[in-house]
């Protein structure tokens, strides 16, 4: 036990350590995590031996991404980016694929190794591109929505390599496998339900799994979520979140598929789900962790012994294939019109081998594709092209942006896509009129709600709307709080009220905060903390009553409407005094003698300015429509 | 030696400005013009709460004052009817001791949807812009303010598409800067039935 302790203890130190370094020097987290593995494993030895483990656990890290990644693509999105889905990431892979194949021909490797090879070295580093994208702020850019676009093709297209390799098998090195007995079995997915079965059997077993991930995560996956949100613990919901998508690795890895592509099927299915954002800020933190992890044992994975036999050869390979692999990027830019800076990004930041290499690698060893040892020296290159590509994103930042900001500047802004939204925090009796008012004039509305009863009744009636705890800085970051204008509080409990109006106003500033206040003290006490509006819940509704109370005992309708408008300018008008007055007061006391008194001020105020009329005194409280006095007219006399 | 310069408040209503062609663009330059106050006061009361202070402020920091909008039943829009109502109060504007307005000015920029030939005694409006303005005419008298005839675009539904738009703003802008520069000759321009940049020119002739 203390030892396993005493690892985590390592790798979370390098971690720790690291990472913050990177950052400040500009070099992103993922060659932060690189560089401490590099130094934990290889360079000083504290780990080593087990990092081929800890591999096949960290690269749940990249199941969790690619969950978190089908979250975010809703089909009707995934269908509006079709072409260059297919067109830009289709050419790309096939492309590259077949270029690293002459090349591998050229130099005399058999055709079936050559293919694979192609194949393995057309990937890109998904986890690095995300990561790097989203801690740069690159994601909405052109160059990173058609980066993304062929991320995404490739980790589609792993599903048919992953079903190609096997036909590529050598002869002589199944030969020699046989020979060796069940030596091989032992790594891996030991087990593995279909691996005996015949070819047409397994087929129908892979279409059974895969129909019943998607109406299983269609059908059950809400009810089961209901359930679990209903008790309202937390950590069962991550518990659950965890078991779903453990759940999903552990079937496709029975039946032989990747568990990363089931992840990322199923987080297609849930995406237009109520619960999305909730699922996505729950598994965001283990996917981070696990990623790091995932990084840190690329790098403490880098087998210096192969490297120095061969570091030449590595070095020479990595930076061919990423020359090779941004020129056909930079190609494919330019015929699918991606400008200007754009254009650099596309290519630089695909121009890497990926995580998907080494799966594809440990793959094609199985399957008696490629030797043994011709795989350690590829691994070591898709390892240290994924090395480079940090430096590629430094390349654009400091040499390449500035370059085109120069010429940028005097062309029109990048288009928005997305207008301003409104998230609707608390869609309760009150949350719901104002949300209806804002999608009746044509606003878009995130709506966060932490009743799923409540949550699932507003989708029945066609309103978008999503589970979750609104409080959870996470869960306002997948609602997309960065993005949007406004945000309207209206949830019951006035700790939380005040909770987001504090974390808001630090964190977004940007945000319009406009909030629903229990009282007059529980309002005043927002505006101390920066909300920008503030209605108290009760004092229109009880104006209105007012108002009607006086029609019923006989006043003129339009008489008692003057009559709450003048109530309603008076407050207004000592609003100001009032809450300085507050805020003057005792923290322990607010409504402190001076704000009583002034309370009561207001009251009288009140009660003179009901009874005033214009003609009599000049108040300056109230102006109605006040005929001239009777004797007027003497004034005219000529 | 050079002229005192004016200083111009501009009272705008209009209810639908989103589907506005003219009279915003008139509000939005004379809302950059040094020299203007430009209020709109459906923006400013969208319930019709009037402050009638701060109106009756205004219009004492100010020598000139126009009333932009677009001709609604030979008449203003509600709210500057509610404004003249509650702002033009006795004992301010009229009255025993209301000659808080006296010797200021006051002038129409409208826009009208009938062509011109309908405002006359042979067209279907059967009267002049200037007649159907008489009960405004009379307000200024009563609360001793100089009215000059009113600056009017008519057609002004089709403005737009004729590209008569530009012109009119031109004549505008040039209304607006001989006004607060005092460069108008308003004896002259309170006789005439309608200001258009005709008059404009022939009074900067005279000048």
């Amino acid at each position: 036990m203390t030892g396993y302790f005493l690892q985590a203890f390592v790798y979370l130190i390098a971690a720790v350590l690291a990472v913050p370094l990177a950052k400040r020097l500009g070099l992103g987290s993922v060659l932060g995590y690189l560089i401490a593995g590099v130094i934990i494993g290889p360079v000083i030895g504290l780990v080593g031996s087990e990092t081929a483990t800890i591999q096949h656990f960290a690269e749940f890290g990249v199941v969790m991404m690619l969950f978190v990644v089908g979250l975010e693509l809703e089909p009707r999105m995934l269908w509006n980016m079709r072409h260059k889905l297919i067109g830009l990431g289709g050419l790309q892979v096939s492309i590259t694929t077949v270029v690293v194949m002459l090349l591998c021909l050229a130099f005399g490797l058999q055709w079936s190794v050559a293919l694979a090879v192609g194949l393995i070295f057309s990937l890109s580093s998904t986890a690095i591109v995300l990561q790097t994208f989203n801690e740069k702020g690159l994601a909405k850019t052109d160059g990173g929505r058609s980066s993304f676009s062929v991320l995404l093709f490739q980790d589609i297209a792993v599903i048919p390599m992953l079903a190609l390799i096997p036909l590529l098998a050598l002869p002589e090195l199944v030969a020699l496998s046989e020979k060796l007995g069940e030596a091989a079995a032992e790594h891996g997915d030991s087990l593995n339900l279909v691996a005996h079965l015949p070819g047409w059997a397994y087929g129908i077993v892979v279409v059974v799994a895969i129909v019943a991930l998607v109406v299983g995560g269609h059908f059950l996956s809400r009810p089961l979520f209901r359930y679990v949100a209903s008790s309202g613990l937390r950590e069962i919901f991550t518990a659950a979140t965890l078991m779903l998508v453990i759940g999903i690795a552990a079937l496709m890895g029975l039946v032989g598929l990747s568990p990363a592509l089931g992840a990322f099927l199923a987080g297609v299915v849930l995406a237009n789900s109520e619960f999305r954002h909730e699922l996505e800020s729950t598994i965001e933190p283990f996917k981070g962790l696990l990623l790091g992890l995932f990084f840190i044992t690329v790098g403490a994975g880098v087998d210096f012994g192969v490297l120095q036999l061969h570091w030449g050869k590595v070095i020479a390979m990595a930076l061919g294939i990423m020359l090779i692999k941004a020129t056909i990027l930079f190609v494919l830019a330019i015929i699918f019109k991606i400008r200007n800076s754009d254009r650099w990004l596309f290519a630089l930041s695909l121009a890497q081998a990926g995580e998907f290499g080494f799966v594809l690698l440990n793959y094609t060893v199985q399957n008696h594709v490629i030797p043994q040892d011709l795989s350690q020296i590829l691994s070591l290159v898709v390892a240290f092209s994924m090395f480079l590509t940090p430096s590629l994103f430094i390349l654009y930042d400091k040499v390449i942006l500035p370059r085109y900001e120069r010429t940028e500047n005097h062309q029109e802004p990048d288009e928005i896509d997305e207008k301003g939204t409104v998230i609707v925090a608390g869609i309760g009796r009150f949350g719901q009129i104002v949300n209806r008012f804002l999608v009746a004039n044509g606003v878009k509305t995130v709506v966060l709600d932490h009743q799923a009863g409540q949550v699932e009744l507003m989708r029945k009636i066609n309103i978008k709307s999503y589970y979750g705890d609104a409080t959870q800085p996470d869960l306002l970051h997948t609602a997309g709080i960065e993005e949007a204008k406004l945000m309207v509080v209206t949830i019951d409990d006035k700790e939380k009220v005040r909770d987001i109006v504090k974390y808001v106003k630090h964190a977004h500033p940007h945000v319009r905060l406009m909030v629903r206040a229990f009282d007059r003290g529980h309002a005043y006490e927002l505006r101390s903390l920066g909300a920008d509006h503030i209605i108290t819940e009760a004092y229109y509704s009880a104006l209105e009553m007012g108002g009607r109370a006086l029609n019923e005992l006989g006043f003129h309708p339009f008489k008692s409407e003057q009559l709450k408008a003048a109530f309603d300018q008076i407050e207004k008008d000592n609003k100001e005094k009032l809450y300085q007055t507050w805020l003057a007061g005792n923290e322990d006391n607010r409504f402190s003698n001076d704000y009583r008194e002034l309370f009561l001020q207001l009251e009288e105020l009140l009660g003179k300015a009901m009874s005033k009329d214009r003609s009599d005194g000049h108040s300056l409280t109230e102006r109605g429509w006040t005929p001239p006095p009777k004797n007027y007219q003497d004034d005219f006399k000529q | 030696m050079p002229k005192q310069k004016n200083k111009v408040l501009l009272l705008f209503a209009h209810p639908s400005q989103d589907r506005s062609e003219i009279n915003s663009p008139m509000f939005k330059l004379a809302s950059k013009t040094d020299g203007v106050t430009a209020v709109d006061l459906y923006r400013e009361y969208p319930t019709f709460r009037i402050d009638v202070d701060k109106e009756q402020q205004r219009l004492l920091a100010h020598d000139i004052v126009i009333m932009q909008f677009p001709l609604y039943w030979y008449s203003t829009p509600a709210i500057l009817k509610e404004w003249q109502d509650l702002v033009l109060e006795y004992g301010f504007a009229y009255g025993h001791e209301g000659t808080m307005l006296h010797g200021k000015t006051l002038l129409c920029a409208i826009t009208a949807g009938g062509a011109e030939a309908a405002y006359r005694k042979e067209g279907y409006n059967h009267f002049t812009i200037r007649e159907l303005l008489h009960p405004i005419e009379q307000t200024a008298s009563l609360i001793g303010m100089r009215y000059l005839a009113p600056f009017t675009l008519f057609s002004s539904r089709t403005a737009a598409e004729e590209q008569r738009d530009k012109k009119h703003l031109e004549d505008w802008n040039q209304l607006l800067n001989s006004l607060i520069n005092n460069k108008l000759d308003l004896e002259l321009a309170s006789g005439l039935a309608k200001l258009d940049v005709q008059n404009i020119d022939l009074i900067r002739g005279l000048l």
